[in-house]
């Protein structure tokens, strides 16, 4: 497979044209713009003792961010928040193209695993991730 | 015409990547030879500091300066204290919006400008008359994305004290009537500050002949090096205007509590300059001059027509300005998003821009997220374009295999 049908895989344009768990609903949220491509993301996340209960997504920008954001919320629902934690970590280092035990726990997530071999990609696939990190870590903006 | 195997020989950016097919002059031009040998020449040869010492090297380097901004106002047709050199063109934009604009515009008063202005010529006015509690006014673009006299009249009355636009759209490729705009500006009282960083790669900008009183343009844009730009200004006007910045080489006596400054411009330019810049900028303008406009032209407008004939049978992609002056392409792959497709381009060595261009309202005013944009310069010749075009086919046929039921 080359390096292009590995980055976009069947599975991310399909997350892409049917997104999941799709439109806000009010819960806790960051909100997240890359100014020079013009993804714009917003993640919110309903955490009950310590558990992400629900998360949602909504926003624009290409195929690897939106779709990103779809799984991401596929993921990490009914994880803990530490267990959210490490997983957004693992992720973070995929896309650096480092190797990472465990792996399984990414799930489907793994199948951005060819965006590291597009470092001009790499601010697409995380911006949603680090939007639900900043969340977990407390930060949250305003309704 | 030109031998364009010899021409691409100039720039030794293909040396390094013999596949490279560059379309992002638009963002900024390929770097030739001569240039950097010029600006190598006064590090290795003169490179001290300029109206400072009074030695011979340092004789030679402003004397190089001052031989590159005399360059700079043949180039406009303006003359030496009429030329400011700047960092860019946003720099020059934003000086003018704070001096000459911070003391002439009014409570009340109206700046025109345009949807397709680069954002460095709208946000200075736009944030000044929040300042002043003025207003800022657009004209109406035509439907496919001009400024025309007709419109730009009707955007004119006595309120207008400023008026400030492109010369040529970044993002479409159109050239604005500015002369007309000018000379009706000027029977109002208004002042016309023109954006011409895509204009001089490609024409002669004179500013007598067109009668600007502002006008600015970069250096890397045509050719030179990055780091300096040139802001003209009518003679009468800049010495009307207040310095921005105060401090080393601007000023004429120092007192405890008083200073005189200097002439235009020099009061103007503060500190150390861009130097080899200013001096590479000036070697730009020799090669301008020795290609010929005349020529440059034709090349252009040749590879323009190429491209466009070629991407009229490509179905699955939608060109936003098929009737472009200048060559700079706006195009969308159907249902695909500009960066999408950028990738695939990239895997090709194709480079081209794609986003909002630094133009965020006529990429709204196209009603979509961004472009990709492909602009053509005198390296480039028609093999470059058969390998775009050969890039836009295999971008559209790479995506549609995700369509389909399963994707709709």
């Amino acid at each position: 497979m080359n390096n292009i049908q590995n980055l976009y895989r069947q599975v991310i344009m399909d997350h892409y044209k049917n997104p999941r768990n799709k439109g806000l609903k009010g819960y806790p949220h960051v909100h997240l713009k890359n100014p020079s491509c013009g993804d714009d993301i917003t993640i919110e996340a309903n955490v009950v003792d310590g558990v992400i209960k629900e998360i949602r997504h909504n926003g624009s920008g290409c195929s690897i961010c939106c779709s990103s954001a779809s799984v991401l919320t596929e993921v990490l629902q009914g994880k803990t928040v530490e267990e959210a934690k490490e997983i957004i970590e693992k992720y973070f280092s995929l896309m650096k193209g480092e190797k990472i035990t465990d792996e399984d726990v990414l799930e489907e997530a793994l199948v951005y695993e060819g965006v590291s071999q597009f470092p001009a990609r790499i601010k697409c696939a995380t911006i949603s991730w680090k939007a639900l990190e900043k969340l977990l870590n407390g930060e949250q903006d305003e309704q | 015409m030109f031998d364009v195997l010899k021409l691409r020989k100039m720039f030794p950016i293909y040396e390094n990547h013999p596949d490279l097919v560059y379309l992002d002059t638009g963002a900024t031009s390929l770097k030739p030879q001569c240039v950097l040998d010029k600006m190598n020449e006064y590090y290795q040869e003169y490179g001290v500091n300029i109206h400072r010492g009074v030695y011979h090297l340092s004789y030679l380097a402003t004397n190089a300066y001052d031989e590159a901004r005399q360059k700079c106002a043949d180039f406009l047709n303006a003359s030496f204290e009429e030329i400011v050199f700047k960092r860019n063109v946003s720099e020059a934009l934003n000086f003018i919006a704070l001096t000459y604009g911070e003391e002439y515009l009014q409570e009340g008063d109206v700046v025109i400008t345009s949807e397709l202005e680069h954002h460095s010529s709208i946000l200075p006015w736009m944030k000044l008359c929040e300042r002043k509690k003025a207003s800022l006014r657009y004209v109406k673009l035509d439907s496919e994305g001009r400024i025309t006299i007709d419109n730009f009249k009707k955007a004119l009355d006595s309120k207008v004290k400023i008026v400030a636009l492109t010369y040529v759209s970044n993002v479409l490729g159109y050239i604005t009537p500015i002369k007309e705009i000018i000379n009706l500006s000027h029977k109002i009282g208004a002042k016309v500050i023109v954006d011409a960083a895509q204009a001089v790669a490609h024409f002669k900008v004179d500013v007598k002949d067109l009668d600007a009183d502002f006008l600015a343009f970069s250096s890397h844009k045509m050719m030179g090096p990055t780091g300096i730009g040139v802001l003209y200004g009518k003679k009468e006007i800049l010495k009307k205007i207040q310095p921005l910045e105060y401090g080393g080489d601007m000023n004429d006596e120092v007192c405890l509590d008083s200073v005189t400054i200097k002439e235009i411009p020099y009061c103007f330019e503060t500190g150390t300059p861009a130097i080899a810049e200013a001096i590479g900028l000036g070697r730009a303008i020799d090669l301008i001059n020795e290609l010929g406009y005349d020529n440059i032209k034709s090349h252009c407008e040749s590879l323009k027509k190429y491209a466009l004939e070629k991407l009229k049978d490509i179905e699955g992609i939608t060109l936003y300005n098929p009737h472009c002056d200048l060559p700079i392409l706006a195009f969308n792959i159907n249902n695909v998003h500009p960066h999408d497709a950028a990738t695939i381009f990239d895997e090709a060595n194709v480079c081209l821009r794609a986003g909002h261009h630094c133009a965020q309202l006529i990429t709204k005013w196209l009603k979509v997220l961004g472009t990709l944009r492909a602009t053509f310069y005198i390296y480039n010749d028609y093999h470059d374009v058969d390998r775009f075009v050969e890039s836009v086919k295999e971008c559209v046929a790479f995506f549609k295999q995700f369509e389909g039921d399963n994707y709709e």
